[in-house]
Formats: structure tokens, C-alpha cells, sequence
């Protein structure tokens, strides 16, 4: 345990990296605010749309939802009728592209309304927008690599399962994962292959990692998704090896079939990627309306998971 | 003759009646910026439907023009921003393909007797590939050509943005209405959406207009995508998707018959502009999720297409009534 000590400092330069809302007497109550959302494609965005209306509901703002149905069209016209009637105070954004939107981010300016963008970017000026809310997808990575630094003590060969290469939570887990073995001489990525966030894929790629190298070699894999994690979990038990015990598991997004692995003690730890962009949004609109100066980005920090318990603790 | 104005005015009585539904509940309806608005979102859909509805009314369809759009967007992007063309040089070009595009498919159409349907399909394959093919990026078009285009603008009094776009709309929706009424072309079409046969022996060149037609629908769809690249200052290969049922929605919504020969291009300008209004609706609603939009366009489909059934057996309806006293005549005899 002589590493501890590495440990708890990268623990504590997390928790001053993390970004903590300030916590405020003002929550926006009263405030009229429209929030334009991509569409209800997935089980994560439609996760993130309740977050969001349940933190509006419970701050009692008046929250006006448009599902833009994956169209930039539909979320351009929202934002537009929103300015023309002039009843918000604000509007948050969850643009579905990044370009496309120096117009009406700046009529949205002219009209004195603030935005604030959540999730993806837009490749505006900055002055166009308040803030931007978003997953923190280093801070992921970071937060997997300290957890495994202390499952193991600092000593282990890692399989690596990436994300698709060039995808923006692709390569921010494996920057932030990086930076903190870097730290642990004993923590080496031995296989590094990508399984473009899909499970099939992930299951294809850990065969070939068990078929390269030895087995016993193997202590952990690190998946940049929970879905390639499963998908490793099945090779490996495909392969006479029992996951979660001979191998090491760690992944991200907390999806609902990772706890059924959990359950099942077939995988380790898995990292949120939070649906909750509602408060710190709405956190920024306040702080603008009440003239502070914000940081153009505020990262928004999942939490790792070992069990269902404590996740169902913080999700009620 | 009547019943040809008919599913005009019932189309203009709904939007009436929706406007003022929705003036009631929210007062920027009674706004330049909400008319504004819809002018401006609503012209990459109201500029190729404007062209479609000469396909319809010629008894043919195109399901291209989603697709149209989204390639010209992405072509602009990509010519203007990473080869450094002067946009007016690369929308030339890019109108110049459109109508190729379209000319293509107006020979396939006539020429190989192939359905329309077929060939505007791979059309739309074609062009949406294209689009993905050139690049899956979503690129910002930063080109001070486009500054000076986003500073034409009316302001009115009271807010309202009279932009390009929306001026753009309005002057393809005289000139829509020009070539079908006032156009050997226009009449042409008529006279094929009645009966093709029946125009060929009337001395309507069939094969020309046909091609005519289907370059023209083109050449909207790509000058759509111009007036929306200019809007949003980009292009990206997803947009649009769909968009070519939204703009036979908006000439159907319009009171154009599918069967053909029957319809006006103000109608489609008012049918594409329902959907806009439901849904400034519901966005100042908030509460209502936007998907209401899919079931009240289609509920209005479902009564407009019927209407237009009740309106085409008109005749056979009447020769039911009639039939009674002829059986008793035979009888009697």
C-alpha cells in the first residue's frame, strides 16, 4: 500500500478539478425558460429530458420543452417563436449540431435572452452564449483509471476497448484515463483496440486480446463503454476465465444492463455519464441573470458505481 | 368547375381558424415576428414544394427534394469554406447540377416508362449519399458574402425580421404562380395532370414538359438549400431528412390532388405554413410534446385526401341516385 499516498492525492486534485455549483439561495424559482432538446433517440437522452424537467419542477421554474425530433430546423423555429413572444427568461440548448447557429444565437442576444448550451458544442463565438454544460468525459476516464490504480495497488497490465476513434468521448476517457496510470509505473495499456461503442464489437475485440495474450497476463480491461464492457464480459466467460475476478472490469455511462452485471459480480465499477446537466444550467442562468461572470464551460462529473445500492441512493 | 377552388378554401378556412386559435392563446401570433418566422423556417420547405406541386399537378411525385437540399448545403459549405470559391460562383455551379439532376429524372420518367416514384426514389439515395459522401462533417461557413446576405433584412416596427429567406419565399411564390396560370408551360401541366393521353393528342409535348417539370422541382430544391445554407450560415449532410414528405404534406395539406390536374400553387404556400403554425404552437405551449404536430398533419392529410376521394366520385355518387328509376324502367318493360 505504499502508493496509497498517490492515491489520495489524485483523489484530492479530482475533487478541485471536479466543478462544484455553487450552491445558491436563488434557484431560478419563478423564471420562464425553454429548453430546446435534440429528440428522445436514445434511453440516456430521454434519461437527461426528465432530469432536466424534474429539476425544473422541483425549483418550480416554468419550463417550456420542445422535442426538436433530431431536426436543427425544428430546434432553429423553437428558439425563433420563443424570442418572438418574449416570455422567456432564458433558453437552454441541446444543440443536435455544431454549426448552424450564429444567427440565432445572436438574435437570441439582440433580444437581451440568454442561452446556455448543454451536451454537445456549438462552434459559435463564445460571446454568443453563456456557458456550456457538458459531460466531463476526462474527468470519466480519470476517475476509472484511480479507481482501478486502487483495485490493483498500482500494478497492472490493461486491455484497453476504445471508443470510436476521433469521437470526442472517445478521446477524452483515454486522455484522462492516461494522465493519471502515468502516475503508476506498475499500470501499463498492453492492447489497445477499438470497438466503436458497440457491444458485438466489444465482445469481438477482448477474443482477440485473449487469444494474443495471455490470459493470466491480462489483469484488467478498461472499456470507454459500458456496452463494449459487456461485450468483453462474454468472451471472457466464453473463454473459461470468470470476469470481474480474473480480469478486472471498469467502464462508462451507467447504463441499466451494467448493473445487471454488477448483480451478477461479472464486472467491477462503471463511471455515470450524467443525465443531471438540468441544475448547473440552471444554475448558470441565475448567476448571469443576477450579472456574475461565468467560466464558458462547466463540466459536468458522473460518479463511479460499484453497486446498484448507491446508485439507486443517489437517483431515488 | 367549382369543386376545383373547394379544397383551396377549406385549406384557407383551417388556417384561418388556426391562426386565430393560436392568436387567442399567445399575442406574438398577432405579431410581423411570428409571420416573420414562419416566412423565414419554413422557405427551404415552402421554395421545393412550390416545385412539386407542378409534379403533382402533372400526376407525378418527387421524393427528392430532401435530399436536394441537404447536398446543395453541404456542396456550398464544402466549395466555399475548403476550396475558397466565391459562394455566387458555387451557387451558379450548384443550380447548374440541380437542374442537370432533375432533368435526368425527367428522362428517365418519360423516356425508359419508368414510375416516377422509382426513379425520384433513387433520386433520393443518390443525393443524400452524395451528401454523406462529400463529408460527414458539420461545417460553418463563415464567408463575408454571407454576412452581407444576413444583413438584408426588414425590421419592422414592432420586431419583426423580414429576411432574405423569407423574401427569397415570397417572390418563388409569384413566380409559381405566374408559370402556372399565365405559361404555355403551366397550362401544359394542367392539361397532362388531367389525362396524359388526352394532352399528348391536344398537341402537348409530353416528353419536354415532363423533363421541364422535374428540372424545375430540382431547381427549387437546390435553390432551397442555398436559401438555407444563407440562413444558417452551414451545411451538414443530416439536414433535411425528411423533408421531401414535408413538402408533399404541404402540397396535399394545399388541396393539390395526387391523382393530378387539379390544384393551386397558393394553396401550397398555406399548406406548408399549417405545420409551421402548429408548431409555434406547441414550442410556446411547452407542455405539449412536439409529436402532436405528426398526428394533427396527419389527421389533416387523412381529411384532406378524403375530401378529395369525396370530390373525384362525385360523378359515380350521383349516377347512384340516378339508378333506381332506370332499373324500374327496364322492369317495366
Amino acid at each position: 500500500m505504499r502508493h496509497i499516498k498517490w492515491v489520495v492525492l489524485v483523489l484530492v486534485a479530482l475533487s478541485l478539478v471536479a466543478p462544484l455549483a455553487v450552491a445558491q439561495e436563488d434557484t431560478g424559482e419563478g423564471l420562464t425558460i425553454g429548453f430546446s432538446q435534440i429528440g428522445s433517440e436514445s434511453a440516456w437522452r430521454t434519461s437527461f429530458t426528465n432530469a432536466v424537467k424534474a429539476e425544473a419542477e422541483a425549483r418550480g421554474i416554468n419550463l417550456l420543452f420542445s422535442d426538436a425530433q433530431q431536426e436543427q430546423e425544428n430546434q432553429i423555429a423553437a428558439m425563433q417563436a420563443w424570442i418572438a413572444q418574449g416570455d422567456v427568461d432564458a433558453i437552454v440548448l441541446a444543440p443536435v449540431v455544431v454549426s448552424g447557429w450564429d444567427v440565432v444565437l445572436q438574435e437570441a442576444k439582440d433580444a437581451g435572452i440568454p442561452v446556455v448550451i448543454v451536451d454537445r458544442n456549438v462552434d459559435s463565438d463564445p460571446s454568443l452564449f453563456v456557458t456550456r454544460v457538458s459531460s466531463d468525459f476526462v474527468h470519466e476516464g480519470r476517475l476509472a483509471a484511480a479507481w482501478l490504480v486502487q483495485a490493483t495497488s498500482g500494478q497492472c497490465n490493461i486491455v484497453e476497448l476504445y471508443g470510436t476513434v476521433g469521437s470526442a468521448a472517445a478521446e477524452d476517457r483515454n486522455q484522462g484515463f492516461n494522465e493519471v496510470i502515468a502516475l503508476f509505473p506498475g499500470m501499463k495499456i498492453i492492447r489497445s483496440e477499438t470497438g466503436n461503442f458497440v457491444r458485438t464489437e466489444g465482445k469481438q475485440v477482448m477474443e482477440s486480446f485473449l487469444s494474443a495474450e495471455d490470459p493470466a497476463n491480462i489483469c484488467a480491461v478498461w472499456a470507454h463503454n459500458d456496452d463494449m464492457a459487456i461485450g468483453a464480459i462474454e468472451a471472457i466467460k466464453e473463454a473459461g476465465l470468470v470476469p470481474a475476478k480474473d480480469i478486472l472490469i471498469v467502464s462508462v455511462d451507467a447504463i441499466p444492463d451494467i448493473f445487471d452485471s454488477l448483480d451478477a459480480g461479472e464486472t467491477n465499477a462503471t463511471v455515470e455519464l450524467s443525465p443531471f446537466m438540468g441544475a448547473p444550467a440552471f444554475d448558470a442562468v441565475v448567476s448571469y441573470l443576477n450579472g456574475e461572470e461565468l467560466p464558458k464551460w462547466v463540466p459536468v462529473a458522473g460518479k463511479l458505481y460499484t453497486d446498484r445500492a448507491a446508485y439507486d441512493a443517489d437517483h431515488q | 368547375m367549382k369543386s376545383r377552388v373547394f379544397p383551396l378554401l377549406i385549406t384557407f378556412v383551417v388556417f384561418v381558424l388556426l391562426y386565430l386559435f393560436c392568436l387567442s392563446r399567445f399575442d406574438s401570433f398577432g405579431t410581423t415576428k411570428v409571420i416573420c418566422n414562419l416566412l423565414r423556417n419554413y422557405a427551404y420547405l415552402g421554395i421545393p414544394a412550390i416545385g412539386v406541386t407542378f409534379v403533382i399537378l402533372s400526376g407525378g411525385i418527387d421524393l427528392s427534394s430532401g435530399s436536394i437540399i441537404a447536398f446543395t448545403g453541404v456542396f456550398c459549405a464544402l466549395m466555399i469554406e475548403r476550396n475558397g470559391m466565391h459562394p455566387l460562383v458555387v451557387f451558379a455551379l450548384i443550380l447548374s447540377i440541380g437542374t442537370a439532376f432533375g432533368m435526368m429524372m425527367g428522362v428517365f420518367i418519360h423516356y425508359f416508362k419508368i414510375p416516377a416514384f422509382i426513379v425520384t426514389l433513387s433520386g433520393m439515395f443518390l443525393a443524400r449519399g452524395g451528401a454523406y459522401v462529400l463529408t460527414t462533417d458539420s461545417i460553418s461557413i463563415r464567408h463575408p458574402f454571407y454576412d452581407e446576405v444576413s444583413k438584408i433584412v426588414y425590421i419592422f416596427p414592432d420586431g419583426g425580421r423580414f429576411t432574405f429567406a423569407a423574401g427569397a419565399f415570397l417572390a418563388v411564390l409569384v413566380l409559381g404562380i405566374f408559370l402556372a396560370h399565365f405559361t404555355r408551360f403551366g397550362r401544359n401541366v394542367y392539361a397532362m395532370g388531367g389525362n396524359e393521353t388526352g394532352a399528348l393528342l391536344l398537341g402537348v409535348p409530353v416528353g419536354r414538359t415532363t423533363i421541364g417539370i422535374y428540372a424545375l422541382s430540382s431547381f427549387l430544391a437546390t435553390f432551397a438549400g442555398i436559401i438555407l445554407s444563407l440562413s444558417k450560415h452551414s451545411g451538414d449532410s443530416t439536414i433535411a431528412m425528411g423533408a421531401e414528405m414535408d413538402v408533399i404534406t404541404g402540397v396535399v395539406i394545399g388541396g393539390t390532388l395526387l391523382t393530378g390536374g387539379v390544384g393551386y400553387v397558393i394553396g401550397t404556400f398555406i399548406g406548408t405554413l399549417v405545420p409551421g403554425v402548429i408548431h409555434t404552437y406547441l414550442t410556446l405551449d411547452g407542455s405539449l410534446t412536439p409529436w402532436w404536430i405528426k398526428i394533427i398533419v396527419g389527421t389533416l392529410l387523412l381529411v384532406f385526401i378524403g375530401l378529395q376521394k369525396l370530390l373525384g366520385s362525385q360523378f359515380d355518387f350521383f349516377k347512384l341516385f340516378r339508378r333506381p328509376p332506370l332499373r324500374a324502367e327496364q322492369q317495366a318493360q
